[in-house]
């Protein structure tokens, strides 16, 4: 598939026209919002079917074969937090608070651009390893951790930066992720045969439960795009140049690390794309000075709508480059 | 029945804050308190959390008490982040129970 095809592809799939719509909706000022508890409920039924899927494939998998795109994934966990903060501190001239609530953003990983990606790779036929789940896992903690000790240190010192880990550690998205990947990986192909149907992330409920949630965060993201004058031009480029250069690294070092083509794109995805969820409430406690509108806006108004209408594609052509 | 004149702090935050806010009334001595989620808009309209959500937080308490309180709240959390705290005065019943 030659770029404006694959570009096609995905800007007409359901899954992103779902998350135009939400965004029109909340541009036109529509009354409409997912109730916030089924938002919930579907972020759950998400992320515990990523991790048990995961986890099954998990139990199966050669110990030698996720060892190199492990430490691809630790090593990007590490690199991603670091840069963005280098830049925005260095180029943007951002505050200590603020460069290090970005980056602590850029650093850690959105599930749901990691779901999109999945879905758009296995759409395009280049089918990602089943253990990515577990990179997703290990990518969550290390970005927030990093980019929040460089702002403690630089602001005030590490206070409370025990709490934070507690509170990274424990979300919800660890707890679900990492809990389904355990017991995934405990009950196996029979315990899979069991409750399988209910997750099975090719099959239609999950698909349309994604669809559902990408109509959601249109609209959370739509509700951000008033911000967008509010932070002026470098962070705008910044919002996309930054995925575009880490989802860069990611395909290669996943290409280095022996992941197909499929598995380096949602490689590059997850270290093209920014927290969201673990991220805001982590940095808000610990950095009270960055500025909320700086971090929330870039991470869910440019970086999520470029990854979900054009970074993705990009990453899989970047991939698709690397192994040719 | 006897009444008897307390404190009532109330007290609305970001979301985020709940737990460290509610430790750390208990440590300056507030008995017990109730929490409610919140909806709103302030000087601060943008927040690290769903749009203008917060919480509200009621605590009765005797007048020193609710005074460190306030104090307390303004050192730690005024500058950096949404909250407001007032405080009035209050008749209760089993004044015991409060101070």
């Amino acid at each position: 598939m030659a770029m404006d095809d694959v570009l096609r592809a995905n800007l007409l799939s359901p899954i992103t026209l779902a998350f135009v719509l939400g965004m029109i909706a909340r541009l036109v000022k529509s009354e409409f919002a997912l109730p916030k508890d089924v938002y919930a409920g579907l972020s759950i039924y998400l992320l515990f079917g990523l991790g048990l899927k995961g986890g099954v494939e998990l139990a199966h998998a050669d110990a030698a074969a996720i060892r190199w795109p492990a430490l691809a994934t630790l090593l990007l966990g590490v690199v991603t937090p670091v840069s963005a903060y280098l830049v925005l501190r260095k180029l943007g001239r951002f505050t200590i608070a603020d460069s290090a609530g970005i980056a602590a953003h850029y650093g850690s990983v959105s599930a749901v651009t990691y779901l999109a990606a999945t879905q758009f790779a296995k759409a395009a036929g280049a089918e990602p390893e089943g253990f990515l789940p577990t990179l997703l896992a290990l990518l969550e903690t290390p970005g927030i951790t990093i980019a929040l000790a460089i702002g403690a240190i630089g602001t005030a010192g590490p206070r409370r930066i025990g709490e934070v880990m507690h509170e990274v550690l424990t979300g919800r998205t660890m707890v679900l992720l990492a809990g389904g990947l355990c017991i995934g990986a405990l009950s196996g192909e029979r315990g899979w045969e069991m409750v399988g149907p209910f997750y099975e992330s090719k099959g239609a409920i999950f698909r349309g439960a994604l669809c559902l949630f990408l109509l959601e965060m249109g609209v959370l993201a739509g509700a951000r795009l008033g911000d967008l004058r509010k932070v002026g031009p470098f962070l705008l480029a910044f919002g996309i140049l930054m995925p575009v250069v880490h989802g860069a690294l990611g395909a290669w070092l996943g290409t280095v690390a022996g992941l197909s083509v499929g598995g380096a794109t949602v490689l590059a995805a997850m270290a093209g794309s920014a927290s969201y969820i673990a991220a805001p409430p982590a940095v808000r406690m610990t950095l009270p000075d960055a500025n909320p509108a700086y971090y929330l806006t870039s991470a869910l108004a440019i970086t999520f709508p470029f990854n979900i209408l054009a970074g993705i594609p990009l990453y899989y052509q970047i991939a698709r480059a690397l192994a040719a | 029945m006897t009444h008897v004149t307390c404190r009532l702090v109330t007290i609305i935050a970001e979301p985020v804050l709940e737990d460290r806010l509610t430790r750390e009334l208990a440590s300056l001595g507030a008995r017990g308190w109730t929490v409610t989620d919140s909806r709103g808009s302030g000087s601060r309209q943008l927040r690290a959390s769903d749009e203008g959500a917060g919480i509200r937080l009621e605590t009765i308490v005797s007048e020193a008490i609710a005074e460190q309180i306030v104090a307390h709240v303004a050192a730690h959390y005024f500058a950096s982040y949404a909250v407001i705290a007032w405080t009035t005065s209050v008749d209760v019943v089993r004044g015991e129970k409060y101070v």
